[in-house]
């Protein structure tokens, strides 16, 4: 099945200067890929490394295709695709904000401990929890939580690393 | 060659402005192209008191670029542009756009306003590292004097390596007039821009193996070889008659094998020979060095060389696999893969399959006797092709350099001018930018004095950028506006005529001007033809006269461009003249495409 759409993690080691970030985004919305999520952070302040996750989702020519044309930006040092090159662990982290009182929000706590979702800020009718696991860890708790008061969602994206002692 | 004065080896105290020219002297550049403004007026000062790098002002700065474009094709050199902030810089995009598609070197240096007004809405602002973004190799917006003089050299090392391309360096203001240290363009080592040169050498064993056992082989070569410098194309030409293969080139190719040699089938694609397009189709082995399977070459992708097994080195990465998935692919530069190919092919002592190439031959020989450029001469109207016929044969001892505008012209250019080297032939290829061809042909006479240079026009082309006959005559540049003039804008037709019913929406001028008085008001010289016995005659004159010259060569008005393989269409569906009318429906799916 060559035309079947994947969905691919890739860890991108960029330069951390000005527009970098947007010479990636560019890229991506004028050759028309799929971003299903990115996340950007520097990792080394010394070397001004940043690191981008990125999740996209296309035929394996395009797959192909997307690394290539990242791998020919002028600040990208590496390029890996997570998803062929081992096993490896992805997560992401949310706040999630719930408002009510009395039974709903003994449900929510509840059904936070469940998922082993913290309470990070309380009031008499709110609840903000943090909770880190993969991303239909996340979906399904944000759902439970939608009857029980949810207000607010705030998620990172997924970050990623592969598994064993080999690094980027 | 002129003497230059060079700048003081150790200047301690030197400005943005003048660190930039230096900067600028000692990559080598010898001549820039530009368009003052407010924001680059310290780097203009910095000019006005050197005397090593040559200004040429245009009137347009779209027009600098092309100019630049020019200067660096026909030379193999980087082409530098110098224009202010805002419009200045945002004129330039199209240019800028058409050197990221055709691998231009290209380094241009636009004015922005001082760092602390940056983002401010300021007079003559523009985000021109956000603009250029996505029409250049890569920009770099210079905040810190002091690594000013390793971004310059760090563009033009990014410019002219690897696969070329346009750099854009934005220079605020104060960065111009403050004071800056100067390094030298030694040891520019980047952090992260590596590009691959030496191909993999099994690779490269696979690939010559899979060229010897082919039994309908066929070389497809385009602007990779020409861009790898004039060796690359040496080398070409060496490997194709070590086989004996057939070799046929891209529009971008032209004259990296000579159109004179016996193996060179013509430029394949749109409106690529018949036999071309046809061994395209029917070849079991396609060696595709640095060319990129663009949609004018491929036609329909789904029916495009189904049989063959494709080999195809190229030095971007990014171009392999990205529209036609490939059995071999080779990343390297275009002339260190051919010389590494010789080697191995001669290594291994291999011997092509005599008799299956005899058989593949005799086929091609019977798509040739076709004659697919063949067309009705007149003897009262003048047709485009016979112009173009005599323009050939009466300028090819002087070997010149021709540039295009985009259209018929230059499709017919493409299959009526032979070129036997690379460097002599300037067109605008990937993003078709009608305007292109007289700014072109000024930096290829600025790079090339004394030498004959003419530009093909059509008379809707050359109005977009018709102001630079105004640089021409500044800088007595005899170049030559040869141009084809029907009053239409003939692919345009063309297309109407076949995916569009016949109706012609916009696509006929009238009211041109009067070239003849036009080339005369700017100060250069104008001809006009109309009729087939006066053609030889006005271009002997046109060559004779040591001005700026633009001919109008009045054609057939109803000529279109054949062959042709309709928008949508196999390689094998070509429409070979107008009487193939009958089957020339442009499918739906055809349509949409361009």
């Amino acid at each position: 099945m060559p035309d079947q759409i994947q969905t691919h993690t890739l860890s991108v080691l960029v330069d951390n200067e000005p527009g970098v970030l947007a010479r990636v985004i560019g890229l991506f919305s004028g050759r028309g890929y799929n971003i299903e999520s990115l996340t950007v952070a520097e990792i080394d302040a010394a070397r001004r490394l940043s690191r981008i996750t990125l999740v996209t989702s296309g035929t394996p020519m395009v797959i192909e295709q997307i690394k290539a044309q990242l791998d020919r930006l002028v600040p990208v040092h590496a390029v890996r695709d997570l998803t062929t090159e081992g096993p490896h662990v992805a997560r992401e982290m949310a706040l999630i904000k719930v408002v009510g009182s009395g039974d709903k929000r003994v449900e929510s706590l509840r059904i936070a401990d469940i998922f082993r979702a913290r309470a990070v800020d309380s009031t008499i009718e709110s609840f903000v929890f943090e909770m880190t696991g993969s991303p239909e860890k996340i979906d399904a708790f944000v759902n439970l939580m939608r009857p029980l008061g949810l207000v607010d969602v705030s998620r990172t994206g997924i970050v990623a690393i592969s598994r064993g002692a080999k690094g980027i | 060659m002129t003497t230059v004065t060079r700048p003081p080896a150790t200047a301690a105290e030197l400005t943005g402005a003048e660190v930039i020219l230096k900067a600028l002297a000692d990559q080598g550049v010898e001549v820039i192209f530009g368009y003052p403004g407010g924001a680059v007026l310290p780097i203009y000062d910095a000019l006005f008191k050197s005397n090593y790098v040559r200004h040429i002002l245009v009137r347009h700065e779209q027009a600098a670029v092309h100019a630049a474009e020019g200067y660096a094709r026909s030379t193999g050199k980087v082409g530098v542009v110098l224009v202010t902030s805002g419009p200045g810089a945002t004129n330039a995009v199209t240019g800028l756009t058409d050197a990221l598609m055709d691998s231009v070197p290209i380094v241009c240096l636009t004015g922005q306003v001082p760092t602390h007004l940056i983002g401010n809405d300021a007079f003559q602002e523009a985000d021109t590292t956000g603009i250029t973004r996505p029409c250049t190799k890569h920009n770099y917006l210079v905040k810190d004097a002091g690594i000013l003089a390793r971004t310059i050299h760090e563009a033009f090392h990014v410019a002219r390596s690897g696969r070329p391309g346009p750099v854009v360096v934005d220079l605020p203001k104060d960065i111009q007039l403050a004071k800056a240290p100067y390094v030298g363009p030694e040891a520019i080592e980047h952090r992260t821009y590596r590009p691959r040169r030496a191909p993999d050498l099994q690779a490269v064993e696979q690939a010559v193996e899979l060229i010897a056992k082919a039994k309908r082989p066929l070389f497809y070569c385009g602007g990779g070889v020409v861009n790898s410098g004039p060796r690359a194309a040496e080398l070409l030409t060496e490997f194709v008659r070590l086989t004996g293969y057939p070799v046929t080139l891209t529009l971008m190719g032209l004259g990296s094998v000579p159109a004179s040699d016996p193996l060179f089938l013509g430029m394949v694609g749109m409106h690529g020979t018949y036999e071309s397009n046809l061994a395209m189709h029917g070849c079991d082995v396609m060696i595709n060095i640095g060319a990129r399977f663009d949609d004018r070459v491929t036609g329909k992708l789904a029916a495009f060389s189904p049989g063959s097994k494709k080999i195809h080195v190229d030095i971007d990465p990014s171009s392999i696999n990205k529209n036609v998935r490939v059995d071999l692919p080779v990343v390297g530069d275009a002339g260190e893969t051919l010389a590494a190919m010789i080697a191995a092919w001669k290594k291994k002592k291999l011997k092509v399959d005599r008799a299956a190439l005899a058989e593949w031959w005799d086929q091609i020989k019977a798509w040739q006797a076709r004659d697919c450029l063949r067309y009705k001469g007149s003897t009262t109207v003048i047709k485009p092709q016979y112009a173009l016929q005599r323009l050939h044969a009466l300028t090819k001892d002087l070997d010149p350099y021709i540039t295009t505008e985009v259209g018929q012209h230059q499709m017919w250019a493409a299959q009526f001018l032979k070129f036997e080297r690379p460097y002599h032939w300037m067109t605008s290829g990937g993003l078709g930018t009608m305007g292109y061809g007289l700014p072109a042909a000024i930096g290829a006479q600025i790079a090339h004095p004394g030498r004959l240079c003419i530009d093909v026009a059509g008379e809707a082309s050359i109005l977009m950028n018709i102001q630079e006959m105004s640089t021409a005559v500044q800088y007595r540049l005899p170049v030559k506006v040869f141009i084809l003039n029907n009053q239409w804008m003939g692919m345009v037709r063309q297309w109407q005529e076949l995916s569009h019913g016949g109706r012609y929406s916009e696509s006929y001028t009238e009211a041109l001007p009067d070239f003849v008085k036009l080339a005369d008001a700017f100060g250069g010289v104008g001809f006009r033809i109309t009729k087939p016995s006066d053609v030889d005659g006005v271009i002997k004159e046109m060559i004779k006269v040591e001005k700026p010259v633009i001919v109008d060569c009045c054609v057939d008005q109803k000529e279109n461009c054949f062959p042709m393989i309709p928008s949508g269409a196999a390689h094998n569906e070509m429409l070979l003249g107008p009487d193939d009318r009958a089957s020339q429906t442009t499918s739906e799916e055809g349509m949409v495409l361009v």
